[in-house]
């Protein structure tokens, strides 16, 4: 049942080898061409790429973190969310509780990080709290801790690393022969015999330092995607309730606003892509995300709740199989679906919708450090965090009130 | 010569399968382990609850107290049983669920109650361990499934009787009204 993890592992290292092999290829042509040496080249690439690495091992999270402007919060502050947590923490077997992160932005979206299971975080933003009711909610975050399991943070970083010192290395390669006018391999071609080769060598060079960026990119991407479908396959194996899972992506995709604090190489890490243009269907080779309609009907598709049933509404919906290999799904039947949680309700009432903005609003308010005092007359006041009276008077009664 | 060679390869490496097998019957063993652990903290974590929700709604629901009773009752049972084994458990459980959920139910016909905010938080609370349970109790069975396979299946079970693992138990919901949960809305 959990052994497709592993099978689909192994494919993702391999498009991240070979992102690697054409890292290597590209260090050689740049030592070959302006420093007249490839292995020198090699050795620069591996070190910009080490380096990089080690950053996004050991600061990848807090960062993406600070970028995205999110705070930390306990189970006192919002319950709801951190039962879901710990529930799909439960269901996925993992064994240390990830931090819970709140982004104050209105467009709905969640991402989850942590380069280890053990050092992991998930995020959401409040748009995305106060849309979604308690299974798709639950779906959403079933999805976030399968990227956890499967470790495809690690993965991911791993990947964007190596794509960036792809294009880092590419772009300083253009830099340097649009100004030096490809003095260096001048040189080389005339020390060397036979120039034949050389001019060989320096058509390939160039063709590489412009494809080299692209088919990364490319690589990817696939990789992305492939993750993408395979979290939804456990969020569903997770949560037993595809249809949660099935129902937010729909509510996200017809949200139209854009998260404001993502960029390019935050983009994998969340839910749904998210720099959705309108109107415009994310082409297949050039996205992060597979497009969520297919998804939802992916999602809607399944009899069942395991790795067999996703399979199976994959292939029917892309009419090719190969989300989860063969030879992993020996073992694993159907797994019966469940019924939508009692809380949930099949058809959302405006109260229930309601108290959930009150709820995600108080919170934020709370985030800011704003305080909340009632007064007698019912009145709700918020005091902000740089109020210095000892006393405030209530707009409505007129009474004052003691902080 | 050679054929010496060849036997001591050969016990080598099958040696090295046997201590592969074990440790991997060992890690099963233990996940199913803490798996069990993990029902148990949110199966307590239910005890707790109860008495808090039965004293919250004990003021509004005047009329309902068989359902009450039934509940803490449930409760109790299921407590003493607490160190029994896992058939025996998973039958009291279950009728605990079944007397929640009837409690849940009527809270309906309560409106002052529904906006009670203690009542509120405890009812997510309740929700939420009620999910808790069952999520445990899947990964725990996930967990028995992969683990009796292994002691099952050729060449594995040859191991696992040499060693003694014996097969582990499933965690069954057994109460009939547990199985078929009503649909409750309290939304």
């Amino acid at each position: 049942m959990w052994e497709q993890i592993r099978s689909n592992r192994i494919r993702s290292i391999l498009l991240v080898v070979s992102m690697g092999i054409l890292l290597l290829l590209l260090g050689y042509f740049f030592g070959l061409y302006f420093l007249g040496d490839a292995a020198a080249g090699i050795a620069i690439a591996l070190i910009v790429w080490l380096v990089m690495n080690l950053i996004a091992y050991f600061q990848g999270d807090s960062i993406l973190l600070s970028i995205s402007g999110a705070r930390k919060i306990s189970a006192e502050d919002h319950p709801r969310l951190y039962n879901i947590v710990e529930e799909m923490k439960i269901a996925s077997g993992l064994e240390k509780m990830p931090d819970i992160y709140i982004i104050d932005d209105p467009a709905l979206n969640a991402f989850a990080t942590g380069r280890s299971p053990d050092r992991a975080a998930v995020a959401v933003t409040s748009g995305l709290l106060q849309a979604l009711n308690r299974d798709e909610l639950q779906g959403v975050i079933g999805h976030e801790i399968a990227h956890i399991k499967n470790r495809d943070v690690l993965l991911m970083s791993m990947a964007g690393v190596m794509l960036g010192t792809v294009v880092i290395l590419a772009w300083y390669a253009t830099r340097v022969m649009f100004f030096s006018g490809m003095s260096g391999g001048r040189r080389d071609s005339r020390s060397g015999g036979g120039g034949q080769v050389q001019i060989i060598m320096l058509a390939v060079g160039l063709v590489l330092m412009i494809l080299a960026p692209i088919a990364a990119q490319l690589l990817y991407f696939a990789v992305s995607r492939k993750r993408e479908y395979l979290a939804d396959a456990s969020a569903a194996l997770y949560t037993r309730y595809p249809e949660g899972l099935a129902s937010a992506l729909e509510k996200i995709a017809h949200s139209t606003r854009q998260l404001k604090t993502a960029n390019n190489a935050t983009a994998p890490m969340y839910t749904v892509n998210p720099f959705r243009h309108e109107g415009r269907a994310a082409s297949d080779l050039t996205s992060t995300h597979p497009p969520i309609s297919e998804r939802i009907r992916i999602l809607r598709a399944m009899s069942g709740a395991s790795p067999a049933d996703y399979e199976r509404a994959y292939e029917k919906i892309k009419g090719r199989p190969g989300m989860i290999p063969r030879s992993a799904l020996v073992n694993s039947g159907s797994i019966p679906l469940r019924a939508p949680s009692a809380a949930a309700g099949a058809v959302e009432d405006s109260a229930a919708q309601l108290s959930r903005t009150r709820d995600t609003s108080d919170l934020m308010w709370r985030l800011g450090n704003y305080r909340t005092i009632t007064c007698d007359c019912g009145t709700r006041m918020r005091i902000p965090p740089g109020f210095r009276d000892r006393t405030v008077r209530c707009p409505h009664c007129g009474r004052v009130n003691h902080l | 010569m050679v054929a010496l060679y060849i036997v001591l390869g050969i016990v080598a490496l099958l040696l090295l399968i046997f201590i592969g097998t074990y440790n991997g019957l060992v890690g099963l063993r233990n996940q199913v382990k803490n798996a069990w652990a993990q029902i148990d903290v949110q199966l307590k974590r239910r005890y707790d609850l109860i008495p808090n929700l039965v004293e919250t709604v004990k003021g509004y629901m005047q009329h309902e107290r068989g359902t009450l009773e039934a509940v803490t009752q449930a409760r109790n049972l299921a407590q003493q049983v607490a160190s029994a084994g896992a058939a025996v458990r998973s039958k009291a459980e279950g009728e605990l669920s079944s007397a929640l959920s009837r409690l849940l139910a009527v809270v309906e016909n309560y409106p002052e109650l529904k906006a009670n905010q203690n009542f509120l938080a405890l009812q997510e609370e309740l929700t939420s361990t009620e999910n808790k349970i069952s999520f445990s109790r899947q990964y725990y069975n996930d967990s028995v499934l992969k683990y009796n396979n292994k002691t099952q299946m050729f060449p594995s079970n040859i191991v696992a009787a040499m060693t003694g693992f014996k097969a582990g138990e499933f965690f069954e919901v057994t109460s009939p009204e547990e199985k078929a949960t009503p649909k409750v809305k309290f939304s």
